[in-house]
C-alpha cells in the first residue's frame, strides 16, 4: 500500500542512526527542503509509543524471561539477582509430561485450547448471525443492537460476577429455570466446580465476547455494496446462497483478523476464570493463564511461573505467525 | 521483509539495558540489617480485613492509632487490605523492598514469608521491647515461623475452630449433648439430617477451609502433612484417612447438603444461622453468625470431636488461627514500629481489639476479661490452650494449603456429582498433590 | 427463489430485494433468543439489585419480595466507593486521552512515511498481545519501584504508573486500528495540506486527525473500556487511595456473608459510563472499526 512516496520522506542515509543499508530509493517527488527534519519526523511521532512500550511491554517481559531461568522461588524474591541459575531446570520440569506438574500444565493447556476453540467459534457465529440478521432495518433495531452490545461494555469484573451469582447451584437464576421451573434435571447441576464448570466458562465468555464479533461483522457487512445482492438475487439466489456466496467470501479478510484477534484474547483471558472460580479453578476449567497464575503467585514459584509463561508465548508466537502465513494477510505486504 | 539489523540492533540494546539497570538494581534496597529511622514521625500499617467490612475495620481501628499518636507523637497511616489482595500486595511489597513499616499477616503465613527475609525477626533483644515472649500463650508463639529460627512476627488475634451447633435443632432431634467423638457427630448429624436439613454444613469448595480441616483431622489420625525433615507427606495413611473423613460428611454420610461442595462464600454459616444446618465447624464465628441474623442464645459452641476419647496429639481440636503481626525489615521508622507493635501488644489494646472482633488475646494477661468469658470463647480458648496445633510451619505451607485443599475440593465435587469417595480416590489425589510440590 | 418473485410481482410496493417471510421468521426467532441471552443476566443484575437481602441470599426468586432502593444508598457506605469511582475516572481517562495522542502519532508515522524499523515496529507491536499479562506483573511492578527509587518520585502505588500500564496496554491495538483507518485516507489530503504550506504536523491535525474522528473515537472507547475493566494488575499496584472499581467491588464480600444485592447495584454504577459512553458512541465505533478492520 505504501508504493506511492509518502510525502517529503528523505533518503534513509540521512536519517538518524547508522548509514546505508539497502538500496536508496529514488523519490518521485520532493516537496519541501529542510529533509532532515523530516527524516527524523517519523522516529520521533513513534518515540513515545516506542519508549512506553519498551518500557512497560518488552522489558518486564525481558525480566519475565530472565525470572524463568532462575530458582525464583520466595526465599530469593527479595534479591531476585542472587537466585541460582538453572538454566533449563523450569522448562524441563514444565514440558516433561510424565511428572506431575508437567502433566498438569499439558492438560491445562489442552483445556484452553478446546475453551479458545470453541469460545471463539461460538462467538463468531453468533456474531455473524445477528450481523446478517441485523442488516436490514427493521423497526427496534437500533434497541436491539444497544442490547447486544452491552453485555461487550459492561466492565468485565461486573459481567462475570453477576455470571458468578446466577450459576450458583442453589441461589442461582440458571439452576432455578432449568430445575425449579422447567425441571429439565431432576438434581441441581453444579456450574462453578465439577466438570459443567467448563460449559459455565464457554457460556461466559461468549456472552462477553460475541458482541465485539457482531460490531465488527456488521461494520464490515455494511461495506459490501448493496448492488452484489440485488444482482444475485434477481439472478434468482436465495438467501443462503447470497449468503455463501457474496457475504462470506466478502468478509474473509474482515474474519481472518477478527478470529485471530479473539484467539489471542481468549487465549490469554485471566479474569473471566479468575473472577468466576477464584484462585483454585476446578480441573476441568483449568486456563492456563490461572494455571500460570497458581503457579507463581499461589505457590510462590516464581520461576517456574515465568518458564509456563514463555512457553505459552512461545506458542501463542508460533500460532500467530502460522496464521498470518497461513491466511497470507498482512500489514507486513504494506 | 526488509529489516535493518542496525534497528533491530538497537531495540534490542534498549530493552537488554533497561533489563540490566533492573537487574542491577535487583528486587529492591536488600538490607539485611535492621531498618532504619529516617522517617521517625510517620508509620504505614497494612490491616487484614477482620471485621465485617473494610470500613468497619478503620471504624475499629482508627480511635486506637489515634491513641498512639496521641501517646508517642507518631502518626500512623492506616490501609486495610482486603483478603483477596493481601499477600500479593505483601508479595509486591517483598519483591521491591517498599511496603508498609508494620503489618498484620495471617499467621499460616509466617514461614513463608519468613524464608523471604523480608520480615524482622523477634529476637531476644526485639522481644524484650515489648515485654518478652513469656506474656504470649506458647500456643500461639508456635504459629510465628519455623521452630529453630526466632518468631518472624508477633500474634495479636488469636483464634480456634469450634463446633457451633443449633440448640433448638439438637433439642427437637432428641440429642442432649453435642457430640465428643466424630462418630458420635455422624451419628447426630443422620439424625438431623432430613426434611430439606442437613445435619452439618460444610465450606468444600474453599481450598483454606479445607486444608485446615484435612491438618486438624490429620492431626488426630496421628498424621502430619509434612514429615520432620520439612518434606512433604500428603497420602500418608492417616492423611488419607482425615480427608476421607471430611469428605465423607457429604460423601458417605450424606449429613452435608450436596450444594455444599460449591461453598466458598461462607455461604455455611448462612446455612447455619437460617437453620437449615445443625452444625457448623468454624474460627470464632460469632459475629458472623449474629450478622447473619442468629442470636446467640441460639446456638451452643463446643469443641471439635476427636476420633476416640484421648490426649496428647491425636487430641488436637483445633489448629492455632490467628493473626500476626510484623515489621518489615526495610521500614524507614524501626522504633516507632517497634512502638506501635508494643502499644498493639498492650494489654489495654489487646483487650479492646480482641474483643471488638470476637478474638482471643494471645496476650495472657489480657485474656481475664468478660469479654472473653462468653460462651463460645470460652470454650474456644481452652482448646487454644490445651488442644491446638500449629499448621506446619514450613516455607512450603501455602503450596500445602493449595494443594491439599485443592484435592478436597476435587474430592468434593466428585461426591456431589455422585461419585464414590473411596480410600483410594482420596490417595490418588492427594498423591498427586503431593508430586506437584516437587519443584 | 419464485417465492420472492411472486411476492414481488403479486405486490410490486414490496421492493426486489426484501427479505422472503421465511427468512423474517428465521430472524424474529433467532434474534429474540439471542436477545434474551443478552438480556437476561442484565435483568437479574437489575432486580437484584433492588432486592432485600434475604431474597438474594436463599433461593432464587425473579420478583422480589419487596422492591428496595437501599442497596443503591448502603453501596457507598460499604466500602468507599465514590473514591473507587473518581480513581478509575481518573486512571482510564488519562490513560485513553495520552493513548489516543500516542497512538496517532505512530500511526500517522507509519501509514504516511516509510522508515527503517517500520515492520519492525509493527510486529512488535502485534506480538504484544500474545504476552500473557502474568508474565510480566512482577517485573513490571519492579520496574515502577526501581525507578521511583532512582528518580526520587513515588511511583509505584500511584495513579501514575497505573495510568502509564493501562495506556500501554491500549496502544498496540489502538495503533493498529488507527493505521487501517488513516491508511483508508487518501495521502491527496495531506498532500494538498502541504503545498497549502503546512508542515506534515500541520497536515496531521487539520486534514488527516479531522478525517479519522470515527477511528479516533472508536480507539478511545476501546482504551476507556479496557482501562475501566483491568482487574490484575490493578490489584497489586494500587493501594488504599488509589484504589479502583475493579478492586474495589470485592469489598462487598466479607468473612460473614456476601451482600449480593450491594454487590449488584455497586456493578451496575460501575457499569454505567462505559455502557452509557459505547451505547453513545457506538456508530463512531462502526465506522471506526470498518476502516481499520477491513483494511
Amino acid at each position: 500500500m505504501t508504493t506511492l512516496s509518502p510525502p517529503g520522506t528523505s533518503r534513509p542515509a540521512d536519517a538518524k542512526g547508522p548509514a546505508g543499508d539497502g538500496p536508496e530509493r529514488p523519490r518521485r517527488r520532493r516537496i519541501l527542503p529542510d529533509r532532515l527534519r523530516r527524516a527524523g519526523l517519523p522516529y520521533l511521532l513513534l518515540l513515545p509509543a516506542l519508549i512506553l512500550e519498551v518500557l512497560i511491554h518488552l522489558a518486564p517481559m525481558a525480566v519475565g524471561v530472565v525470572m524463568s531461568f532462575k530458582e525464583l522461588t520466595q526465599q530469593y524474591i527479595r534479591n531476585w539477582d542472587q537466585a541460582p541459575w538453572i538454566g533449563a531446570g523450569n522448562f524441563r520440569i514444565a514440558v516433561d509430561v510424565n511428572a506431575p506438574v508437567g502433566e498438569a500444565l499439558l492438560h491445562s493447556f489442552l483445556i484452553t485450547c478446546a475453551f479458545t476453540v470453541l469460545a471463539v467459534s461460538l462467538a463468531w457465529l453468533l456474531g455473524v448471525t445477528a450481523a446478517i440478521l441485523m442488516q436490514e432495518s427493521f423497526r427496534g433495531r437500533g434497541l436491539l443492537r444497544a442490547l447486544f452490545l452491552t453485555p461487550y461494555a459492561l466492565p468485565v469484573y461486573t459481567a462475570v460476577i453477576t455470571w458468578s451469582f446466577l450459576l450458583q447451584r442453589d441461589g442461582g437464576m440458571v439452576n432455578h429455570v432449568i430445575h425449579d421451573q422447567l425441571g429439565l434435571t431432576d438434581s441441581e447441576p453444579f456450574w462453578l466446580i465439577g466438570d459443567n464448570s467448563f460449559i459455565a466458562l464457554v457460556v461466559v465468555s461468549v456472552w462477553r465476547t460475541w458482541p465485539f464479533a457482531f460490531l465488527i461483522l456488521m461494520a464490515a457487512l455494511q461495506n459490501i455494496p448493496r448492488e452484489l445482492y440485488e444482482a444475485a438475487q434477481v439472478d434468482g439466489a436465495g438467501i443462503r446462497q447470497q449468503i455463501r456466496r457474496i457475504t462470506l467470501p466478502s468478509l474473509r479478510p474482515v474474519n481472518q483478523v477478527l478470529v485471530l484477534v479473539l484467539f489471542l484474547w481468549t487465549f490469554n483471558d485471566f479474569n473471566v476464570p479468575y473472577i468466576l472460580f477464584g484462585k483454585s479453578a476446578p480441573e476441568a476449567a483449568d486456563l492456563i493463564s490461572i494455571h500460570i497464575y497458581q503457579s507463581s503467585f499461589v505457590t510462590w514459584d516464581f520461576g517456574s511461573g515465568s518458564a509456563m509463561s514463555v512457553l505459552l508465548l512461545v506458542f501463542l508466537l508460533v500460532v500467530t505467525c502460522g496464521y498470518l502465513l497461513a491466511t497470507g494477510r498482512g500489514r507486513k505486504s504494506r | 521483509m526488509r529489516r535493518s539489523p542496525a534497528r533491530t540492533a538497537v531495540t534490542v540494546t534498549l530493552a537488554a539495558a533497561l533489563t540490566a539497570v533492573t537487574a542491577a538494581c535487583g528486587g529492591g534496597s536488600s538490607t539485611d540489617g535492621e531498618g532504619s529511622n529516617d522517617k521517625p514521625k510517620e508509620l504505614t500499617y497494612w490491616a487484614s480485613n477482620q471485621g465485617t467490612s473494610i470500613a468497619d475495620d478503620k471504624q475499629k481501628l482508627t480511635p486506637e492509632l489515634k491513641r498512639f499518636e496521641k501517646k508517642t507523637g507518631i502518626k500512623v497511616k492506616l490501609e486495610v487490605i482486603p483478603w483477596d489482595s493481601l499477600l500479593d500486595r505483601i508479595l509486591a511489597a517483598t519483591s521491591s523492598g517498599q511496603g508498609p513499616d508494620v503489618l498484620n499477616i495471617g499467621n499460616t503465613w509466617s514461614s513463608s514469608l519468613q524464608a523471604t527475609g523480608a520480615l524482622l525477626p523477634w529476637d531476644d533483644e526485639h522481644m524484650a521491647k515489648i515485654g518478652g515472649a513469656k506474656r504470649f500463650t506458647p500456643s500461639a508463639l508456635a504459629a510465628t515461623g519455623a521452630r529453630d529460627k526466632d518468631p518472624a512476627a508477633v500474634p495479636i488475634y488469636s483464634l480456634a475452630y469450634g463446633l457451633y451447633y443449633n440448640k433448638k435443632m439438637f433439642k427437637d432431634a432428641g440429642i442432649d449433648e453435642p457430640p465428643a467423638t466424630w462418630d458420635e457427630l455422624v451419628k447426630d448429624g443422620k439424625k438431623l439430617t432430613g426434611g430439606g436439613k442437613y445435619g452439618i454444613a460444610v465450606e468444600g469448595g474453599d481450598p483454606v477451609e479445607n486444608s485446615h480441616h484435612a491438618f486438624i483431622l490429620g492431626k488426630q489420625h496421628g498424621a502430619d502433612f509434612f514429615d520432620a525433615s520439612g518434606k512433604p507427606d500428603f497420602d500418608s495413611p492417616g492423611a488419607v484417612k482425615a480427608v476421607k473423613q471430611y469428605v465423607d460428611l457429604l460423601a458417605g454420610n450424606k449429613i452435608a447438603a450436596p450444594g455444599n461442595a460449591e461453598y466458598a462464600k461462607r455461604e455455611t454459616i448462612r446455612d447455619f444461622a437460617t437453620g437449615k444446618a445443625a452444625m457448623l465447624l468454624w474460627q470464632a464465628a460469632a459475629t458472623s453468625i449474629k450478622s447473619n441474623g442468629m442470636k446467640q442464645s441460639e446456638y451452643g459452641v463446643a469443641p471439635l470431636p476427636v476420633q476416640a476419647p484421648g490426649s496428647g496429639e491425636k487430641g488436637t481440636r483445633s489448629m492455632v488461627a490467628g493473626i500476626n503481626m510484623a515489621v518489615f525489615k526495610n521500614t524507614d521508622n524501626i522504633d516507632g514500629a517497634m512502638e506501635f507493635v508494643k502499644f498493639m501488644t498492650s494489654d489495654e489494646e489487646q483487650r479492646t481489639l480482641n474483643a471488638a472482633y470476637g478474638s482471643i488475646p494471645p496476650v495472657k494477661a489480657a485474656q481475664n476479661d468478660e469479654a472473653f468469658d462468653t460462651a463460645d470463647l470460652k470454650v474456644l480458648r481452652e482448646v487454644l490452650t490445651t488442644s491446638s496445633a500449629p499448621l506446619p510451619q514450613v516455607p512450603d505451607e501455602s503450596k500445602f494449603e493449595t494443594l491439599v485443599g485443592t484435592a478436597t475440593k476435587e474430592l468434593f465435587a466428585d461426591a456431589a456429582a455422585g461419585r464414590k469417595v473411596t480410600t483410594d480416590s482420596v490417595q490418588k489425589e492427594l498423591s498427586a498433590a503431593q508430586q506437584q510440590m516437587r519443584k | 427463489m419464485t417465492a420472492s418473485a411472486k411476492a414481488a410481482a403479486a405486490s410490486p410496493a414490496v421492493s426486489p430485494t426484501a427479505p422472503p417471510r421465511s427468512f423474517i421468521w428465521t430472524r424474529r426467532i433467532v434474534l429474540t433468543l439471542l436477545a434474551l441471552f443478552a438480556a437476561t443476566p442484565l435483568l437479574v443484575m437489575l432486580s437484584s439489585s433492588l432486592k432485600p437481602l434475604q431474597d438474594v441470599s436463599d433461593r432464587f426468586r425473579w420478583i422480589p419480595t419487596q422492591v428496595t432502593i437501599s442497596p443503591y444508598l448502603d453501596i457507598w457506605s460499604t466500602v468507599p466507593l465514590a473514591d473507587y469511582f473518581l480513581n478509575s475516572l481518573i486512571v482510564a481517562g488519562a490513560a485513553t486521552g495520552c493513548s489516543v495522542v500516542i497512538a496517532t502519532f505512530a500511526a500517522y508515522a507509519v501509514s504516511r512515511y516509510r522508515f527503517r524499523g517500520k515492520r519492525l515496529f509493527t510486529v512488535t507491536i502485534l506480538s504484544t498481545q500474545m504476552f500473557p499479562g502474568i508474565l510480566f506483573l512482577l517485573p513490571l511492578f519492579l520496574i515502577f519501584v526501581n525507578l521511583g527509587n532512582a528518580t526520587g518520585i513515588a511511583i509505584y502505588g500511584s495513579r501514575g504508573a497505573l495510568i502509564v500500564t493501562y495506556l500501554t496496554f491500549t496502544l498496540p491495538f489502538s495503533v493498529w486500528m488507527l493505521i487501517g483507518y488513516f491508511d483508508s485516507i487518501p495521502r491527496d489530503l495531506d498532500e494538498a495540506a502541504l503545498t497549502d504550506g503546512c508542515g506534515p504536523l500541520g497536515a496531521l491535525f487539520r486534514v488527516v486527525v479531522p478525517a479519522a474522528v470515527p477511528g479516533i473515537v472508536a480507539v478511545a472507547v476501546y482504551s476507556f473500556m479496557t482501562a475501566w475493566g483491568e482487574v490484575l494488575f490493578a490489584s497489586v499496584m494500587t493501594n488504599e487511595a488509589t484504589r479502583t472499581l475493579a478492586i474495589g467491588l470485592q469489598g462487598y464480600a466479607n468473612q460473614s456473608q456476601v451482600y449480593w444485592n450491594q454487590v449488584m447495584a455497586a456493578s451496575l454504577v460501575a457499569s454505567v459510563p462505559v455502557v452509557a459512553g459505547f451505547l453513545l458512541l457506538q456508530r463512531y465505533l462502526v465506522t471506526g472499526l470498518t476502516a481499520g478492520a477491513v483494511k
